[in-house]
């Protein structure tokens, strides 16, 4: 099994070194480069003439390597990630690309973890709910719920929520923080005042991730009762909740724990749109203005780092897979 | 009662399990009585849809309800009828003084626990003893079913396992509990003849030594001749004949026994023809009114389209469902065919 | 014997019945694809349900609040004829803003077939009849208006067309595409195979929201709204053909080695005439059952992108277009109706999910 997991990983330098490629060349499609808004800002905030702004930016562009070719850029941009270290600067945000990522990975790593959690506790158990009360007025309320949880647009929900609790409730939503904490260190005062602010988001995101789960879980579990040697189980006289924690439960999570792996880039990226419109200080925000401004080292990091997280991921969860499925052990 | 005086251990009366589907009332078991006494196998033979499973899966109380329900009947075992006790004491039951294994080896073990913790499960269940002793009996009984090296066995997994040794294990752990009864539904059916003699071999020893009665479920006439002491045919929810297994064998009453009887080949009769039951059996959906037998029956006439036969008594041991028994016993006497030539070369 | 003769009958129902009768069970399957087929008619005939031009803007109309159709005016009389209020504009005198009264005096009766602003269906009919309006000198805005003072009703109705039909398309583009690939990937087999099989495993390494985005970034704003379209399509139906392609690949290898392959490369067939004709049809269910799962999440994703600037550009409509004006808290605290294109992307998505279910059960049904 170790050689199976080394292979699989030297398997996927290649492919992050491709990924990474693709990712720096959409992001460079875009005409013009950071300096085009750069030189836009100049002249219409800073008041320069064209050719004044202009100059500037040139030299900007000469001072940082935007004006060579794309693939010398790209040599460059993967020589100083693996050499030092160094993911590139930010141009929109004034500091190393590195700077910018890791001060808000701290908050997406929390808000998507506890997303991940909560929907998998809540979906596993709730599924298990539905599957062994099929049909019944919680079973069709679960599968409705489930049904809207895939069908409402994220940021729409997000949007929602915040004008029923600004609006309708009376109480303040977004960002992570109340104003007087955002720079005030770390007490337990500021520990409260983050999870007031933290469930928001975090209900919103786990949402469409409970939804799935539940619905997996409550089909996988259906499934398995059905199989032949959960008839085995009872009929050694073993008690129903018995039969369906310990025989069922454990075969019908297989699929949930596989994708636990992949569920990680997948919460990362779900709580991006939640992000941006409630404004939090995480990664989201920060990808979608580097985006819109062609800030592309910290794009092309971004993108590189979610591929990263996948691939982990997936190995973790085929680990975690082994350890619940002995028939993967021996193969 | 039977011929050595001794009480049924298991007394099935009337019993009636049906199933409520949208499509309507499936009557898969309609009124079947049989006893099965202590120490002895009961074969029960019939088509697949006769209800021979459900009747099995009644005793046990395994039936899925909804959409299946025990509507009438006792099955009276141990001064108690099973379909009245709380599913509590039902549990004490199943396992331990009634057992069961089922017809595929290859799915009826649980993929992610080892073949011993499976086995020590229902030891730890019943017999309340700790991990260390129930370990120490799972390896005695895999030894029991013959499996070699039990020791490394009981902690492999079941894939690790063949089919054959599969249905060895679950013998083991029927038979863990010390069980009165082993119901046994088509423990052979899925598994290649060599292994099958083997298995029913088993089966017999250990029938021997725990002194227990067993309940054999299949359609295969060959393992019915083997294991049985006596033996009930069913058709459509319903026992059609039942007596001792040489009685059958020598002397069926029932067209449809003959007409099982006399489509298979045997080395001990030489026919130039096989005799082969035409059509099928009824959807239980759109049973016929009569005897359930009517339709494919040669000897069908009258009052076999209008009332259901009941189960009578001919000698004392040997009941049949038929109106026209006596007939047939004419035929036969005759030498003649009832079923048409099928043109089965012998 | 009629009991026989029906359930001969019965037994021969061709397939094609055979899925509809297991589609007509599935009760929430029909409750969306009636949603689905009405909101389809919507969208075709745009103009002509729509009340208002949804370009036009009235800049002394923005911001109006939703007006109800009321069947009971002020003294309690029931009019069987629903009626609009007509409505002032005023404004508060402590926070300046602009407030709308309503004058219960005015009285707009509803009318339906009413002549109203002109446009072309198709490019070809010419018209200017709509559904319903109100009497001559009344506003009527079940929705209200957005900051432009365009009726949002409007809006909606011909946002349905490109948000629709730009998931429509880009499914049906991915589903085409991702086939292909799944076919050619497993007919050749070998290096082939193996090539694209690792094309699919980096398409789906990349997560795909931020690839979304990134790909829409790359879209020059500048471009002129059909090829915006095209591109937003191209955008979409990339991100999600592995689907397809894994499923097609699957049944392709399957069908490998069948006979028929083998007979009609006897017969001096050329590959392509292989696969299109003896493979394809198969594969048809499957390709409905991805297309209804494929086209909710892609109208998701195109009103998100366009909610975020990304995907569909002003004065091009869609819904996630009608939702950049509600980015800002305070806007939509004081004119929460500009929310409401996300109920109808709530709703449609949902009808949709439900309908697809529905064909899905019909086509395999999973015994539950």
């Amino acid at each position: 099994m170790i050689s199976y997991i080394i292979r699989r990983s030297l398997l996927a330098i290649p492919m992050l070194l491709l990924v990474s490629l693709i990712a720096f060349f959409i992001l460079t499609l875009p005409p013009g480069d950071y300096m085009t808004s750069y030189q836009n800002q100049l002249t219409s905030q800073a008041g320069l003439t064209t050719a004044e702004a202009e100059e500037m930016a040139n030299e900007m562009r000469q001072k940082y390597g935007l004006d060579k070719p794309f693939l010398v850029q790209y040599y460059n941009w993967i020589k100083n990630i693996v050499t030092k270290g160094d993911f590139g600067y930010s141009f929109f945000y004034s500091k190393s690309v590195s700077a910018v990522i890791w001060s808000r990975m701290g908050y997406t790593l929390l808000i998507a973890g506890l997303c991940h959690f909560i929907s998998v506790f809540a979906g596993v158990f709730i599924g298990i709910f539905s599957a062994t009360h099929k049909y019944s007025f919680a079973d069709y309320s679960f599968t409705i719920l489930a049904f809207l949880g895939v069908s409402i647009p994220a940021f729409f929900l997000a949007l929602f929520m915040m004008y029923i609790f600004s609006f309708e409730l009376g109480m303040g939503v977004g960002g992570l923080f109340s104003d007087e904490y955002i720079m005030a260190p770390w007490s337990i005062a500021k520990v409260w005042d983050l999870i007031k602010h933290l469930w928001l988001p975090v209900i919103i995101v786990g949402f469409a991730g409970t939804a799935r789960n539940m619905r997996v879980m409550r089909s996988n579990l259906l499934d398995v009762l059905g199989l032949q040697y959960i008839q085995t189980a009872k009929a050694k006289g073993l008690k129903n909740k018995t039969v369906i924690y310990k025989h069922a439960v454990k075969n019908a999570i297989k699929p949930i724990v596989m994708s636990m792996g992949s569920a990680l880039p997948f919460l990362i990226t779900g709580e991006m749109i939640t992000s941006i419109v409630l404004d939090l200080p995480t990664t989201g925000p920060a990808f979608y203005n580097a985006l819109v401004n062609q800030d592309m080292y910290l794009a092309g990091s971004f993108l590189m780092m979610i591929a990263v997280i996948l691939v982990i991921g997936n190995l973790l969860a085929d680990i975690a897979l082994a350890w619940v499925d002995p028939r993967v052990r021996y193969n | 009662m039977n011929k050595l005086n001794q009480e049924a251990l298991v007394e099935v009366k009337n019993l009636k399990t049906y199933f409520y589907t949208e499509e309507g009332v499936v009557k898969a078991v309609d009124g079947v009585d049989f006893e099965i006494y202590p120490g002895e196998t009961l074969g029960v033979v019939g088509e697949s849809g006769c209800g021979k499973s459900v009747t099995s899966l009644s005793i046990m109380r395994l039936v899925e309800s909804p959409p299946g329900r025990i509507e009438a009947g006792e099955i009276n075992f141990g001064g108690r009828d099973l379909t009245k006790i709380p599913e509590k004491e039902m549990r004490k039951i199943r396992g331990n003084d009634i057992s069961m294994i089922f017809q595929e080896p290859m799915t009826s073990l649980n993929p992610v626990y080892t073949v011993g913790d499976q086995i020590m499960e229902a030891i730890i269940l019943h017999k309340k003893v700790d991990k260390k002793e129930a370990r120490r009996q799972a390896i005695d009984m895999l030894q029991k079913v013959g499996i070699p090296l039990p020791e490394q066995r009981v902690d492999e997994y079941p894939h690790q396992l063949s089919g054959g040794m599969r249905q060895r294990v679950m013998i083991a752990m029927a038979l863990s509990c010390d069980p009165q009864l082993l119901i046994a539904d088509e423990p052979t059916t899925a598994l290649d003849v060599t292994i099958q003699a083997q298995i029913l071999e088993l089966m017999n020893s250990l029938k021997e030594s725990y002194g227990m009665a067993i309940m054999m479920i299949t359609h295969d006439l060959g393992v019915i001749a083997e294991v049985s002491d006596r033996v009930a045919v069913m058709y459509a929810g319903k026992v059609v004949e039942y007596t001792d297994v040489d009685t059958l064998f020598d002397d069926p009453k029932h067209p449809y026994t003959w007409g099982l009887m006399n489509s298979i080949p045997k080395l001990d009769k030489d026919v130039d023809r096989l005799e082969a039951i035409p059509g099928s059996v009824p959807s239980p959906l759109n049973f016929p009114e009569g005897c359930k037998f009517n339709t494919r029956c040669p000897l069908a006439e009258g009052k076999c389209f209008e009332e259901e036969p009941p189960l009578e008594d001919t000698d004392g041991e040997h009941m049949v469902r038929c109106w026209r028994y006596e007939d047939l016993e004419e035929i036969k006497k005759r030498g003649e065919r009832i079923y048409e030539d099928r043109g089965v070369q012998k | 014997m009629k009991k026989e003769e029906a359930k001969e009958r019965k037994k021969y129902l061709s397939n094609k019945e055979k899925i509809w009768r297991r589609y007509k069970k599935h009760k929430l399957g029909m409750i969306g694809g009636t949603i689905v087929i009405l909101l389809l008619i919507l969208s075709i005939f745009a103009p002509f349900f729509s009340p208002y031009d949804y370009r036009k803007p009235d800049y002394e109309g923005a911001y109006m609040p939703p007006q109800p159709l009321n069947f009971i005016d002020e003294e309690g009389d029931f009019s069987i004829t629903p009626f609009t209020y007509g409505v002032e504009q005023g404004m508060d005198p402590e926070t300046w803003a602009r407030t709308f009264e309503i004058n219960p005096d005015q009285k707009y009766r509803l009318q339906f077939f009413v002549e109203g602003w002109e446009y072309e269906l198709f490019g070809i009919f010419e018209s200017n009849i709509h559904l319903f309006g109100v009497e001559e000198g009344g506003t009527f805005h079940l929705f209200g208006t957005d900051k432009l003072g365009r009726d949002i009703l409007s809006r909606i109705i011909f946002g349905s067309r490109i948000s629709i039909f730009i998931a429509f398309f880009g499914s049906l583009l991915s589903a085409v595409v991702g086939s292909l690939i799944g076919g050619i990937s497993g007919y050749f087999s070998g290096k082939v195979d193996l090539l694209i099989q690792r094309v699919i495993e980096m398409f789906q390494l990349f997560p795909q929201l931020p690839l979304m985005m990134a790909l829409s970034a790359a879209i020059p704003t500048t471009w002129p709204p059909i090829l915006i379209f095209i591109g937003i399509v191209v955008v979409l139906s990339l991100i999600q053909w592995t689907f397809l392609a894994r499923e097609v690949r699957a049944i392709v290898l399957s069908y490998r080695e069948q006979e028929f392959v083998k007979a009609a490369q006897a017969l001096g067939a050329n590959h392509l005439y292989t696969i299109l004709k003896h493979v394809i049809p198969n594969c048809f269910s499957h390709i409905i059952v991805v297309m209804t799962l494929t086209i909710p999440r892609l109208i998701l994703a195109e009103s998100t992108l366009s909610y975020l600037g990304l995907g569909i550009q002003p004065p091009m409509v869609s819904w996630g277009v009608l939702l950049q004006e509600a980015s800002n808290i305070q806007t939509i605290g004081q004119h929460p109706w500009i929310m409401i294109p996300g109920a109808f992307i709530f709703f449609t998505v949902l009808s949709i999910n439900f309908f697809g279910d529905g064909v899905r059960d019909a086509l395999d049904p999973k015994s539950n």
